[in-house]
């Protein structure tokens, strides 16, 4: 359902957009029923139709009994919901995954007003040496290559928001907070800050840049600071 | 209550003051202070429009001046957000439903002269009075208003360096802590009155349930709101003396603030939500001409509600940072709340079935209530699931969610109890054609400003960003029948104007009514509880003599009765009884 409408990029977009979409049939039959019931009841009970109202008190036991089977039925279906929630939100952000038993690659992404700021580790994989990419608004990675990031406020409360992955998650200062992400098809989208940083807040907008292994061997290779001071 | 000296007699404990000032400024009549609220809100109200109608512009045409504004700068812009969402909830949304009908209608309908503490009640408004000028000041200060939304999340507002607005987060502070005084000194009055000056006869079952939910309303904010004054005094130390609570910088937690303010954040919904439940539980009942179906399930879940509500604040939390476990714990809370809700909608529901339904214009807003906020309401479950909620935190799909339950609750509600309410409030009857329009031309508008928001945000527009012009995804076209994203945003824009037009009807109607109406007498919509009793509108010290209650609140069409109503101060035996 979402999909439709903005492209799902990710390994766990798609688990997401499947709880929206069970809670979309879940309430919706709730809702449609309900408000179905509820006009038949307006339009059936007008005053030209019925010109006296029934004496209930509430005590009798058919009216009653929908009451109670349908509180029951709504346990029931927040249960599901629960469920499905709880097992997304423990994949997305509980669990950090590993690469077959290996490292995964780390990238840092630091905010502050008002701007994005992402450490790449380089050819070497790690983080904290010498061929450390910096960028400015440009996040390189891998597709098909899982991710830790390591997120971290300068300042007030950011969040670092990538609707194609639909992920979200809020950067604290003075936190590094860690978490997760696989991209499933290369191009470049949006990152977006979706807590309010200042007056610049609408002035943080960055672009995550999903590219082949070969694309973004190149682009280290183009962007590594020891061959630029080689140079 | 006054120690044990000798209670003075009805008559001489009212004598209505001559004096102008006295009768309307510096009354302690608890009519004249629901009035002094009613008129406060309604002015705030129409400042909160305008800020809507300000930053809604922008979002539709980005850059473009506002005609009667000017252009909206970003800071404007945050200002205007902000102050439009702490407007809407603590300065309309509170003063009118708890304070105004709480204080016009507890008494009147528990069948006592005034309040138990009436000078209590007037320093209540003046203490509230105070505390919006002191907001609207914040908007004439140096570096302008507070912009750092209405939640306030350090250390944005902490820090005046971040907020660039000192002086204006300091004023925002202060007006939100001096309007929790006002609200925790009305409720004292609320829930005293109602519980120790009832008429005689008149069981805790008898009380009429907008009595019962303006008091367990009254009872949330007290049990909710200390946190956040402790909060907010932390806040404001943090601003003006010097310290760290919510700056890592100095060694503080900004997550703190958030507990802090969530847990009074969540119950405060319940807390304005309330008493529109209770006024639509009247209005259905009256032109339903049905006794309430099932009067005790409604306060039962209103308890488990009202508890249940403080159990689920981290929902709020959940992408915040806090620890990932708690999610399943808060996940878990909020969806049980839709059970209690979902069974006070059935019973509405039921309430209406084999009625005697019509739809004149205080029962048109009650109906429409249930709509709107089962709406709102199922909107929230996306929202409370963990899973879901990581990609619709903090996007418009949130703005829409509660927007269609607080517009629901701070207007539909209102113009639900005024409609009802106006003969009783001014001895008038409101042109029912005037209403109709009104309601009409309220409510399409009003769903054709939020359903396109909801689907902006389920296409992941963000909030609190005064231009989108800087996120191609946000700038899509084509993508709702033929609509691109910006023309969605036109169209939400346009059904505001729309809107806020049609507002204008609703004053027409109340002037052409007070001037020309005809005369409301006692009871005009044959209802059956006690502020039915008195003239309208009632006099100083409201009963002529106090009333007895001899029987529940909603007692329509009893099948002993050859009329369709029997009023709670009826006597058993009385003239016109029927029965025995």
């Amino acid at each position: 359902m979402i999909e439709y409408w903005l492209q799902a990029a990710s390994t766990y977009a798609g688990d997401i957009d499947f709880v929206i979409e069970l809670v979309a049939v879940i309430v919706g039959f709730w809702f449609f029923l309900t408000v179905g019931i509820f006009f038949w009841l307006i339009f059936a009970h007008r005053v030209s139709r019925s010109p006296r109202a029934e004496y209930l008190t509430g005590d009798e036991e058919q009216p009653k009994k929908f009451i109670t089977w349908a509180h029951m039925l709504v346990l029931v279906c927040d249960v599901f919901i629960v469920w499905a929630a709880v097992q997304v939100w423990y994949e997305v952000k509980q669990e950090l995954p590993l690469e077959n038993g290996g490292q995964p690659q780390v990238v840092r992404v630091i905010s502050q007003q008002w701007a994005w700021s992402f450490v790449h580790p380089g050819a070497d994989g790690v983080l904290d040496t010498a061929d450390d990419i910096r960028s400015v608004d440009e996040l390189h990675i891998e597709v098909n290559r899982l991710y830790h990031y390591e997120l971290s406020s300068k300042d007030v409360l950011h969040s670092f928001s990538v609707p194609v992955f639909r992920l979200k998650q809020d950067a604290i200062p003075g936190r590094v907070i860690r978490g997760w992400f696989e991209a499933t098809q290369t191009g470049s989208y949006d990152i977006q800050c979706a807590e309010i940083c200042g007056i610049g807040h609408a002035l943080m907008p960055a672009r995550i840049v999903i590219e082949t292994p070969e694309q973004h061997a190149a682009w280290l290779a183009g962007h590594s600071p020891t061959q630029l001071a080689a140079r | 209550m006054p120690e044990s000296a000798p209670a003075p007699t009805h008559e001489a404990a009212h004598h209505e003051p001559e004096n102008w000032v006295l009768k309307y400024l510096w009354s302690t009549d608890h009519k004249v202070i629901a009035m002094q609220y009613l008129v406060t809100g309604v002015f705030m109200a129409l400042i909160g429009g305008f800020f809507a109608y300000a930053f809604r512009m922008q979002l539709a045409f980005p850059g473009a001046e506002v005609p009667g504004y000017g252009l909206v700068s970003p800071s404007d812009y945050n200002a205007l957000v902000t102050n439009h969402g702490t407007i809407m909830i603590f300065w309309v949304a509170m003063p009118v439903l708890v304070a105004a009908f709480g204080n016009f209608l507890i008494p009147l309908m528990v069948g006592c002269d005034d309040m138990v503490f009436p000078k209590i009640n007037r320093l209540s408004f003046q203490v509230f009075f105070l505390s919006a000028v002191v907001l609207l000041a914040s908007f004439f200060v140096e570096g302008g208003a507070f912009g750092g939304a209405w939640t306030a999340y350090p250390p944005l507002s902490a820090v005046g360096e971040y907020s660039l607005t000192p002086l204006g987060s300091t004023l925002w502070l202060v007006a939100v802590a001096l309007e929790f005084v006002a609200f925790l000194l009305g409720g004292i009055n609320f829930i005293t009155t109602a519980m120790n000056s009832r008429a005689p006869g008149m069981r805790l079952y008898d009380i009429p349930i907008v009595v019962w939910m303006i008091v367990i309303a009254s009872v949330l904010f007290m049990l909710s709101v200390g946190p956040l004054i402790a909060g907010a005094i932390m806040l404001f130390m943090d601003q003006q003396v010097g310290t760290g609570f919510f700056d890592p910088a100095r060694g503080g937690d900004p997550i703190l603030w958030q507990h802090l303010f969530w847990f009074f954040g969540h119950p405060e919904v319940y807390v304005v939500l309330l008493p529109a439940l209770g006024i639509t539980a009247e209005i259905i009942c009256i032109f339903s001409r049905k006794k309430l179906f099932a009067y005790r399930t409604i306060l039962y879940t209103v308890f488990a509600t009202g508890i249940l509500s403080f159990t689920v604040w981290a929902h709020h939390q959940f992408i915040a940072g806090i620890d990932p476990r708690m999610a399943h714990i808060f996940t878990i809370t909020t969806l049980l709340i839709s059970v209690p809700i979902a069974e006070m909608c059935f019973v509405y529901i039921a309430t209406l079935y084999k009625g005697s339904i019509t739809l004149n214009t205080p029962m048109l807003w009650g109906l429409a209530f249930i709509f709107e906020f089962l709406i709102g309401g199922v909107t929230g479950i996306f929202l409370g699931a963990s899973g879901a909620d990581i990609y619709f935190h903090d996007t418009y799909f949130v703005l829409a969610h509660f927007h269609y339950t607080f517009f629901p609750i701070a207007i539909i509600g209102t113009y639900a109890g005024i409609t009802l309410w106006f003969p009783k409030m001014f001895g008038k009857m409101l042109n029912d054609r005037l209403g109709k329009i009104h309601f009409w031309g309220t409510i399409i508008p009003f769903n054709l400003i939020f359903i396109p928001l909801f689907f902006l945000g389920g296409l992941g527009q963000h909030r609190r960003i005064y231009d989108y012009v800087h996120f191609p995804e946000l700038m899509r076209e084509n993508v709702l029948f033929g609509l691109g994203m910006q023309d969605l945003r036109v169209l939400a824009t346009v059904s505001l104007l729309v809107m806020l037009a049609f507002q204008v009807v609703f004053f027409v109607n109340v002037y052409l009514s007070l001037k020309n109406g005809p005369r409301a007498g006692r009871n005009p919509w044959k209802a059956t509880t006690l502020e039915w009793l008195t003239p309208s509108p009632p006099p100083h010290g409201n009963f002529a003599e106090l009333p007895t209650v001899y029987r529940g609140a909603y007692e329509y069409s009893h099948p002993d009765r050859q009329e369709d109503y029997w009023p709670q101060w009826e006597p058993e035996f009385g003239p016109g009884a029927g029965r025995g």
